[in-house]
């Protein structure tokens, strides 16, 4: 089969950065979700320690391993971050490949929390949204998928459909706050 | 308005897509007499007080959640996960 060129997702317009927040979008690999079958969890989660070092992620929190990582992606559902996905798994598990769907920006600064305060209805501050916390919510008008990742850095993704959207919303809210700062 | 998702934590409404009444879970069986769809799908109770309604987390975990709230002071009562509503077999 011919070896297809893989376009970004974004042709222009990164990385960016306005006050004390920066915005760079880092290449993840493989996306892979992981559905586990109707009371296959502990199973789920026994392959993938074994396949990736990873445990199942509790709803909102995410599992780090060395080169992987495993978030929650909603109910009975994770999302694979790194390798691709051992194929033990799929005896236990609904497995999709999702690397083309999502696109994940990195939102890093002492400002990061204040942006992303005003794009989602929650709250993102560290007290409450500690590292490896991770939530299913809005981001402006959009379904995305936020992640902690450090004292002062997000990891948030999006359809990748929707990066102009997204990258238009982080812009404006990255502007916003440093001009009032 | 704010409902508390067993799964995520407590949200705000414009997370949420409303369904309808929690009769919507108990969906009359195959060959079932015309008039138990007839219920099912038109007759609603409009109670001032106690209801209970589906509602789906759409834009965070995409669980459906069956709500207990109250119409007269909006006091929410209590959520629950439908899948634990259906197999507790209330």
């Amino acid at each position: 089969m011919a070896k297809l060129i893989a376009k970004p997702a974004l042709e222009t317009g990164m990385p960016f950065a306005a006050g004390d927040a920066q915005l760079s979008m880092p290449d993840l690999g493989c996306l892979t979700s992981i559905a586990p079958f109707d009371g296959a969890l502990a199973a789920v989660a026994a392959s993938l320690m074994a396949a990736h070092g990873l445990g199942f992620p509790e709803p909102s929190k995410m599992t780090v391993a060395e080169n992987a990582q495993c978030i929650w992606w909603g109910r009975g559902q994770a999302m694979l971050v790194g390798p691709a996905v051992d194929d033990g798994l799929a005896k236990h598990a609904a497995l999709t490949d999702q690397s083309d769907g999502w696109v994940a920006f990195l939102l890093d600064g002492a400002g990061s929390t204040e942006v992303l305060s005003r794009l989602t209805p929650i709250d993102m501050r560290l007290s409450v949204f500690p590292d490896g916390h991770t939530a299913r919510t809005q981001l402006g008008h959009m379904m995305a998928s936020i992640t902690r990742t450090g004292a002062q850095q997000f990891r948030i993704m999006v359809f990748r459909s929707m990066v102009q959207t997204a990258l238009h919303e982080l812009q404006g809210a990255m502007k916003a706050v440093a001009a009032q700062s | 308005m704010r409902l508390n998702c067993p799964l995520c934590g407590e949200r705000d409404r414009r997370e949420f897509y409303y369904m309808g009444h929690a009769d919507y879970l108990n969906r009359p069986s195959e060959g079932a007499a015309p008039d138990a769809w007839d219920a099912y799908l038109h007759l609603r109770d409009n109670p001032a007080g106690l209801t209970r309604d589906l509602w789906f987390h759409e834009m965070g975990c995409s669980a459906w959640l069956v709500v207990e709230r109250n119409t007269v002071t909006h006091e929410i009562l209590s959520t629950t996960l439908a899948t634990d509503v259906k197999e507790a077999g209330e």
